[in-house]
């Protein structure tokens, strides 16, 4: 247990020495920050200006707080993919520049380096995405402040799930690969892709039926609808509680992918949940089938 | 008293190991004694790496046995590797890690943490002189700096066989020197087996036992002398003596600057024509064959200075 602790020590501290690996995760997070800074918050106000019924006013400091808060739900959900996929390329590095070589010397069960890039992994993306969830908050308290401790506690658990996703799927994937130019390929297509997908950069509502219907296939999904509900929840209610039409708010919960539709089909939070639940111990059960059909080859 | 049996440390059996249509390992046998310095050469794709490999257990041999201290490879794995210490030719050590956190991850592999590891690693400090280097990044030291590291990376847990996979390429001869001195002190003090792939032939002529591989099938086995025996011959050197007078003996010479080569079949010849012409022969020397004419008569072929600095095989 001592070794296994000591290889996943090792694990973080390279994640963390190799400042490339460190800044290629926060390249999606920052550049939405951009955007946000530039323009996406604004069409963000504005359309929900724009949608708002005839005879209601909205207050400035809602707004703000509503753009913070999708700003916040958007980069939590991605930085906790693209953080977990950059942290477990070390797993791909490690075969491209020959160190498994020296670890697949040693006695240690092929099972116990999967598990220690694995603890390793969720420990980095955890540390990196639990201090940005902590700077978002305080994000949102300068903007506009109006989620409870129970919506922090739900939005921490949201990071931790998505987490635990990401090293799954990052684990699965990046155990089919081997070398430099595929760990740049993955980590660019990640970082890019993946804010697109869980629709950060722009609410699934917008896209067209067939591509929004293939994403609700893919289970980060609902793991982005969760931390959304959780950092704009407060946000909404406030809505609702300053008179706003209750269909209004609806619609709103609708648009920025608070509520999701399978085929017609209005998920719950706890399918959510689930869905994400279920997802990772698949995933995790995959991962762990996989090492031992690759131990069992090379005896 | 060891009988011969016991003393075999490494026993390998019409080893064969394939990739797709390429023989990469073509039914070799040969034995390894415990505590001799045992050299394997060959070329580039010769199979070095590939036998290196199936006999640290990281590739799977096609057919042929693989006994470690009398143990078949397959039946404990794990023991067999705990036995082993690998130097790999090209350090796969964490750059971006100080030497201390290197050698601390590379200790737990092998159960070594806590009082014993720092009990290991002042052993090893003082061994290799690492003292110094311990707070500093991998990335940050010298090349020789860096094998030293990866020596005493592949001793943290005392092994009984160290396999050298071209340990000294590209080093400059004092570090070859020390890492050197320090092999052999294990393997006198610790009765350390050593296992060598090298390119440098001087190093080879330095073993108990050389074997050579080429396209994945062994060419020739022996120690340095008996090889040199087999496939070259003697040289006599002569000083001192005009190219006419050497002329007149009748046999193949090569002239230096204030020398003469002569290249005679074995002793024997050599002293047959010394003593026949003493007028000729008043200031020489005779010597065996060197490794690198063993290589080339046995392979055909010269490991070139490129194969000296690069890659060592087939990484499979």
């Amino acid at each position: 247990m001592r070794s296994l602790c000591i290889f996943i020590k090792r694990n973080v501290k390279l994640f963390f020495a190799d400042k490339g690996m460190f800044f290629t995760s926060l390249i999606t997070p920052a550049i939405l920050l951009v955007l946000y800074v530039t323009f996406l918050a604004n069409v963000y106000t504005d359309s929900l200006l724009m949608a708002l019924p005839v005879g209601f006013e909205i207050s400035q400091e809602l707004l703000d707080g509503f753009a913070g808060a999708q700003l916040v739900s958007s980069i939590l959900s991605v930085s906790c993919v693209t953080v977990a996929f950059c942290s477990n390329m070390l797993m791909v590095q490690d075969k491209a520049n020959g160190t498994v070589r020296d670890i697949t010397v040693s006695p240690i069960k092929a099972s116990a380096t999967s598990i220690a890039y694995y603890v390793a992994t969720l420990i980095s993306a955890l540390t990196v995405c639990l201090t940005a969830t902590a700077i978002c908050l305080l994000y949102v308290a300068a903007t506009g402040w109006y989620m409870t401790a129970l919506d922090i506690v739900l939005l921490v658990l949201d990071v931790v799930l998505l987490c635990l996703f990401g090293v799954a799927l990052s684990s699965i994937i990046n155990f089919f690969l081997s070398t430099q130019g595929q760990i740049s390929a993955v980590g660019t297509l990640i970082s890019s892709g993946y804010g697109f997908l869980c629709g950060a950069y722009m609410p699934l509502s917008q896209f067209s039926d067939g591509l929004r219907n293939a994403i609700m296939f893919l289970p980060g999904t609902y793991g982005t609808a969760l931390v959304r509900n959780h950092a704009m929840r407060g946000v909404l209610a406030q809505m609702e509680k300053e008179g706003l039409p209750t269909e209004f708010v609806d619609s709103v919960r609708d648009n920025f992918d608070c509520t999701l539709y399978f085929f017609e089909n209005k998920i719950d939070i706890p399918i959510m949940y689930a869905v994400i639940g279920v997802t990772v111990c698949v995933l995790v059960a995959a991962y762990v089938i996989m090492n031992i059909i690759k131990g069992r080859k090379v005896r | 008293m060891n009988t011969f049996a016991d003393n075999k440390i490494i026993e390998i059996r019409d080893l064969h190991k394939s990739f797709g249509d390429i023989k990469a390992v073509d039914g070799i046998s040969f034995e390894v004694r415990r505590g001799e310095l045992f050299a394997f050469l060959g070329v580039n794709g010769a199979g070095k790496s590939t036998t290196i490999n199936m006999l640290c257990g990281q590739l799977k041999k096609d057919s042929g046995q693989i006994l470690i201290d009398g143990e078949p490879i397959e039946n404990s794995l794990a023991e067999i590797k705990g036995k082993i210490g690998v130097v790999f030719q090209h350090s796969v050590l964490d750059k971006a890690l100080s030497v201390k956190d290197n050698l601390e991850s590379r200790a737990a592999l092998y159960g070594i943490y806590g009082n014993e590891f720092k009990k290991r690693l002042d052993e090893l400090c003082e061994l290799l002189e690492l003292k110094e280097l311990l707070r500093r990044p991998l990335g940050k030291l010298s090349g020789g700096q860096r094998r030293r590291i990866d020596v005493a990376r592949a001793l943290l847990h005392r092994p009984k066989i160290l396999i050298l996979d071209e340990p000294t390429t590209g080093l400059d001869p004092q570090t070859r020197k020390i890492l050197w001195q320090v092999i052999e002190d294990l393997r006198k003090d610790e009765d350390m087996t050593v296992f060598l792939t090298t390119h440098y032939m001087e190093e080879a002529a330095d073993a108990d036992y050389v074997v050579i591989i080429d396209s994945g099938r062994i060419s020739a086995s022996g120690t340095p002398l008996e090889l040199k025996n087999a496939y070259t011959g003697d040289f006599i050197t002569l000083y001192g003596v005009d190219e006419d007078s050497v002329k007149s003996l009748g046999i193949e010479y090569e002239m230096q600057r204030d020398l003469c080569r002569l290249s005679v079949p074995n002793t024997r010849a050599a002293t047959e024509l010394i003593v026949a012409h003493p007028e000729i022969f008043s200031d020489y020397e005779i010597t065996k064959g060197k490794m690198d004419d063993v290589f080339l008569a046995v392979t055909g072929k010269k490991l070139s200075d490129s194969e000296q600095r690069s890659d060592g095989g087939a990484k499979k």
